[in-house]
């Protein structure tokens, strides 16, 4: 089998190769992260782009059709394609370190995930090339988007359908790793708290997609294959699909922000040399708010007409929600407090986080008002609300863990002076960009307009969010620049970067080695990284077994062939409506790719390899020895 | 890894879980039906509320349109199939690759068998004028049948690549755990059945 | 250098002022200035929420910016350790039922309100005569209009719903082609236009729109669309009771209005011509025309829902729509017409009125 690569030196195609066949979940993390930032600087320049166009009433700078595709991308964009990535990219790199494994359960499904999620995201985003991207609001409302004409609403089908299986296969795939693959010792009430939200979120992940998947199915049929699903001339019924895009599009927002908690979680007790409060408390909170996360769908669909009764009941479900996550905030609270807290940019996001997410989440809970909700329903209030969870808890714990974790990821730092410029300059167009939407949303302006008429009282509001959204445009920049310089910085070489680490991932000394870890960590009790520094153990880590060979996975090009044969079948099924006569050939020819590929991995054994003993010291000789350096 | 080669008396009492693999492809297919149970879960609510629902002047219902004799042949024989995959396991346990190998190949006819009626079905239908593009009713029809043997033939190529695989070679750790996960998956797509023969056509005819 | 300062002090006191002081929009489209049982009952949910979330988020930013000013290690020396706390059952339950108690408070008026805002009882309730009690307005939703249909009374409108003030008005709600949602933003909202099924609410119409500055309310679509989703307004004329009725009969006295296309007025006979297909200019009839009811159109206040209500804006309107409304269903259903045409048929659609 595959023996370790030892050269330093590789040229750019063998690289390139290994990234394509890769299985390591710290490589898979790294193009998780980086296919993140992407489509978060394109779903960025989209938002910029629409805040220019509503700087002033009247506005020409982008025609309303244009304007449809870019809120339908920025919102799909965003979601499905730069938050959920670039959390994933910190679940895949450190979940593995902080539970003590060396690699998931399911390698080569690790890959397979990030395959079918890249494929499908350029999948969608070619449609901006191809005849017009969609345009029907990310939640694609089944009238709309049946009656939407060209092939938009097609990319958004078929591309989600493609991104959500790897996601699906994600989630299955951390689930079983965090299940299965704990270092002795670590018990379920040791873990860190964002291996407990991982697990949580990946756990709704499983529950939430396959009404998506199901929904999309329903959709591409009936737009492609002649269905009647949603045609309420033939027996059909659209509320269908908004059921089945909320029983989903709920929970997809914990599935999103629950990880950020956790990394909030990692963060704020490192930086405040303190404990995390009430860490029992915070487990049940995360699995009470993914429980509760699934019985509030409907509230997305209070003005829908569902009746009274259906209506107080979702209100006083979702209300309840308010409970355990304001328990989660007064824990962080307790936790800095007498604690010694390092200002470090990852805490001075910590430090936004707090009251921007509060904000974000009261205003959540006025809109559960179902009789208020009529009013604040589809206005610039709902606007801002989301904005300020997704911003104010989401990003920010994404932009804060990209300084945390650098030195783990890359053995590199990046910069605490800029990243201060950053947070301040972000943070501050963040509030300037959405603080005044709520008003507007009051005054009456409904959300998704292309333009407004002037002398309405939206004027001033209007332009001051654009000037805001400008400011965050800058921060981005910035973060951008100083990711980019990080590449010249000194390499970390070291344990515990931060100083005042706490879990299993901070006891590894980077540059991470392949295997992680040499010999299997035995984990004596919560927080082991913070435990074996006090008892002055310089290696922060002890062992589970002596030294010996470790059996890795072998790297495969198949999760890659699986993802292209499907991408080739969508483009098939995308002009079959059209009734071109290769459309049925190319879906054929693409699921065969597939299908063949699936084929070839089951039939050809998989055994993986074995990395000697000789081979890991001489490993550990070239990472950390004398003159070792990378 | 090097071929160990086991006897009846070497053999682990759950092959299935012998390595850590083993372990990670049984929780693994446990947790993927959970999301499958989903999947179906929300086909069978679309169908419910789509039933009988179509175009003005529809003719076809589920009262004129199905048959529970043919409905109850096809459960039976999925039903059957079940049981002759557990016999499978049975003999996978006692590091019988010969018993595994026939009951995993009497599972297959059975289900090719199913499916043979289930394509005759849908052929009827769509000979005597229920068609897919139909109603919303045909449309859901389909879809939560059509999904239903999809799912039948995935598992048939499955257990079909399995036998071929690994008649010869016999059983090991590598391959236990894939024999146990596809007989799981197996029995899924027979409990999904049993809910759609429910739901389906009995409460289709009986209304 | 102190004057400098001051002056940008006052500077920056006058734009928050501004800024402030236009928190309230516009009366006759904010949510803030509710008109009506409806809106200032939710006006109210609306300030009992914010205050108790005001509070919320006061508390809590407080206690964490003290705490985090207070406990930083610049202060407490780089080897200050602190005790490592596992939690306190106490304090955890405390925060516990804060948050339920306070909830309990939002829920009791949300619950009541929710099922007072849904009761549509009335709308079937009759009198000795067989006549409904209450006034009942069929809404349409189409791309990109509203249709106005006033079963009992016999009538319909477009664009612009004249409705009497305080007494319960009933909608059924439907959309004729894609999802819609009614939002009368000052009055009270809303409820969506589906497909597949009438939705029914009602709202009360608490002050004359005479006063207000355009003599309307402004009329919302709220869901997505089409492109020109943003553009689908409507207004709504409130008058008192006995000018209702004096509307409602003079629309249904112009019963059997046409256009003739013998006409010696060019304007009137082009329209007969090119638009009377799908625009009727008699104010008696049902629901389910294929272009909005132009029947008062002189009497509105805008063109094509938005545009300032003047023929030179009609003119265009007539001569391109999807300039102004892209992808409307009028553009391309009519053959070209000259200039003279045009004008003439302004003229003739400026004319239409049962107010004058």
């Amino acid at each position: 089998m595959s023996s370790v690569a030892v050269s330093n030196k590789k040229g750019f195609g063998a690289v390139l190769w290994d990234y394509l066949t890769t299985v390591d979940h710290k490589k898979l993390g790294i193009m998780y992260l980086f296919a993140g930032v992407l489509f978060f600087a394109i779903a960025g320049v989209e938002a910029l782009l629409m805040r220019i166009q509503l700087m002033v009433p009247n506005n020409d700078f982008i025609s309303a059709g244009l304007f449809n595709e870019l809120l339908t991308m920025h919102g799909t964009t965003m979601l499905f394609l730069a938050a959920t990535p670039l959390l994933f990219g910190f679940m895949n790199a450190i979940v593995p370190l902080q539970i003590g494994a060396r690699d998931v359960a399911f390698p080569f499904l690790n890959s397979l995930g990030f395959w079918l999620f890249f494929l499908g995201a350029i999948f969608l985003h070619l449609s901006f090339f191809m005849g017009g991207a969609p345009d029907a609001g990310w939640t694609s409302y089944a009238s709309l988007s049946l009656y939407s004409p060209g092939h938009g609403i097609d990319f958004y089908v078929l591309g989600l359908q493609i991104s959500g299986a790897g996601t699906l296969i994600s989630g299955i795939n951390f689930i079983v790793t965090i299940i299965t693959m704990r270092a002795p010792g670590m018990t379920f009430m040791r873990m860190p708290l964002f291996t407990w939200t991982t697990l949580i979120s990946s756990t709704l992940i499983l529950f939430a997609f396959p009404p998506l998947t199901v929904g999309l199915f329903f959709m591409l049929v009936d737009r492609m294959f002649g269905a009647n699903f949603f045609d309420h001339t033939m027996g059909g019924n659209t509320i269908i699909w908004e059921h089945l895009f909320w029983i989903f599009g709920h929970p997809e927002v914990y599935i999103l922000v629950l990880p950020a908690f956790g990394l909030f979680s990692e963060i704020i007790p490192v930086f405040a040399r303190k404990r995390l409060f009430g860490y029992s408390s915070m487990v049940f909170a995360t699995i009470l708010i993914g429980f509760l996360g699934f019985m509030v769908w409907a509230h997305h669909m209070f003005t829908v007409g569902m009746g009274p009764t259906a209506n107080a009941i979702f209100a006083i479900a979702t209300m309840a929600i308010g409970v355990p996550t304001g328990m989660k905030v007064f824990n962080w609270i307790l936790t800095i407090w007498g604690g010694s807290i390092k200002v470090t940019v990852p805490m001075l996001y910590a430090l936004g986080f707090i009251p921007s997410f509060v904000a974000g989440g009261v205003t959540g809970v006025m809109m559960a008002m179902a009789p208020l909700d009529y009013q604040l329903h589809d206005s610039y209030f709902i606007v801002a609300h989301f904005h300020y969870v997704i911003v104010g808890g989401i990003v920010t714990a994404i932009f804060g863990s990209m300084h945390y974790y650098w030195p783990i990821m890359f053995n590199r730092t990046l910069s605490e002076k800029l990243g201060v410029w950053t947070f301040w300059v972000f943070f501050i167009g963040f509030h300037l960009t959405f603080f005044l939407q709520h008003f507007l949303g009051l005054m009456g302006m409904p959300r998704r307009v292309f333009t407004f008429q002037a002398d309405q009282g939206w004027d001033l509001y209007n332009y001051i969010s654009s000037i805001g959204a400008i400011m965050m445009a800058v921060g981005v920049v910035l973060l951008v620049i100083n990711v980019l310089l990080s590449i010249k910085t000194p390499p970390v070489n070291r344990r515990d970067y931060w100083g005042d680490g706490r879990s299993l991932e901070w006891s590894i000394q980077t540059p991470v080695p392949f295997y992680n870890f040499k010999q299997t960590p035995l984990v004596r009790g919560f927080d082991p990284c913070w435990l074996e520094k006090q008892e002055g153990n310089k290696e922060m880590m002890t062992y589970a077994e002596p030294l010996g060979d470790i059996h890795m996975p072998n790297n495969s090009i198949l999760p890659l062939i699986m993802s292209i044969g499907l991408f080739v079948a969508a483009f098939g099924a995308l002009y079959h409506p059209d009734g071109v006569s290769w459309s049925v050939p190319v879906i054929v020819i693409g699921l065969g790719i597939t299908v063949l590929a699936m084929i070839t991995r089951s039939v050809k054994d998989d055994h993986g390899f074995h990395v000697h003993v000789e081979e890991v010291i001489a490993e550990e000789q070239r990472l950390y020895g004398k003159g070792g350096n990378k | 890894m090097e071929e160990t080669k086991f006897t009846p008396q070497s053999w682990p009492n759950h092959p299935e879980q012998a390595t850590a693999e083993g372990k990670n492809k049984f929780v693994g297919i446990w947790i993927f039906i959970c999301s499958d149970i989903v999947l179906f879960a929300s086909v069978f609510a679309t169908y419910l509320s789509l039933r009988n629902k179509g175009p003005a002047g529809m003719e076809f219902t589920t009262q004129s349109l199905f048959e529970l004799p043919l409905a109850f042949v096809m459960t039976m024989l999925l039903l059957t199939s079940s049981l002759t995959s557990v016999y499978a396991m049975y003999h996978m346990k006692n590091y019988n690759i010969k018993g595994v190998i026939t009951w995993m190949s009497i599972t297959v006819l059975l289900g090719l068998g199913f499916l043979g009626l289930e394509i005759y079905e849908f052929y009827h239908y769509v000979h005597i004028g229920f068609g897919y593009t139909q109603s919303a009713f045909s449309s859901a029809f389909f879809t939560l049948v059509g999904t239903h043997g999809l799912h039948v033939i995935i598992g048939l190529v499955w257990i079909t690549a399995l036998i071929v695989r690994n008649a010869k070679r016999g059983l090991n750790l590598y391959n236990a755990p894939k024999f146990y996960a596809a007989s799981i998956y197996w029995h899924f797509i027979d409990v999904v059945w049993v809910f759609i023969f429910t739901v389906v056509y009995l409460m289709g005819v009986l209304g | 250098m102190m004057k400098g300062l001051k002056k940008w002090r006052l500077f920056s006191l006058l734009a928050v002022m501004t800024v402030f002081l236009s928190a309230c929009g516009e009366e006759y489209i904010s949510t803030l200035t509710p008109a009506g049982k409806v809106g200032e009952h939710q006006y109210d949910l609306l300030m009992l929420s914010i205050i108790i979330m005001s509070i919320v988020v006061i508390v809590v930013s407080f206690l964490y910016l003290y705490a985090f000013a207070k406990f930083r290690r610049s202060r407490l020396g780089e080897n200050y350790m602190p005790k490592q706390v596992e939690g306190s059952h106490t304090l955890e339950v405390i925060w516990a039922v804060i948050p339920i108690v306070l909830l309990l408070i939002l829920a009791v008026p949300t619950l009541m309100a929710t099922y007072e805002f849904g009761d549509v009882k009335a709308m079937d309730e009759v009198d000795e005569d067989g006549n409904k009690t209450a006034l009942t307005v069929n809404v349409t939703a189409k791309l990109y209009w509203w249709e106005f249909e006033y079963p009992e009374q016999g009538i319909v409108t477009a664009q612009e719903l004249v409705v009497p003030t305080n007494e319960k008005v009933y909608f059924n709600l439907k959309a004729a082609d894609v999802k819609h949602s009614f939002w009368i933003p000052a009055i009270g909202g809303k409820i969506d236009n589906n497909v597949d099924n009438v939705n029914k609410f009602w709202l009360e119409f608490g002050k004359e729109s005479e006063g207000l500055k355009d003599g309307v309310f402004y009329g919302k679509c709220a869901e997505l669309c089409g492109p020109s989703h943003a553009l689908m307004d409507f207004k709504v004329k409130t008058v008192d009771r006995a000018e209702f009725d004096q509307w409602v009969a003079s629309m249904q006295a112009t019963e059997g209005n046409t256009a003739s296309v013998d006409s010696t007025d060019l304007g009137e006979a082009t329209f007969a011509q090119s638009c009377l297909g799908c625009h009727a200019v008699s104010g008696v009839g049902v629901t389910g025309a294929m272009g909005p009811n132009l029947t008062t159109f002189g009497d509105r206040n805008r063109v094509a829902g938005f545009l300032e209500h003047n023929k030179e804006n009609l003119e265009n309107w007539i001569t391109n729509p999807e300039e102004y409304k892209p992808g409307n269903l009028m553009t391309g259903k009519y053959a070209e017409l000259s200039p003279e045409e045009i004008s003439a048929v302004a003229d003739y659609i400026m004319s239409l009125s049962v107010e004058k």
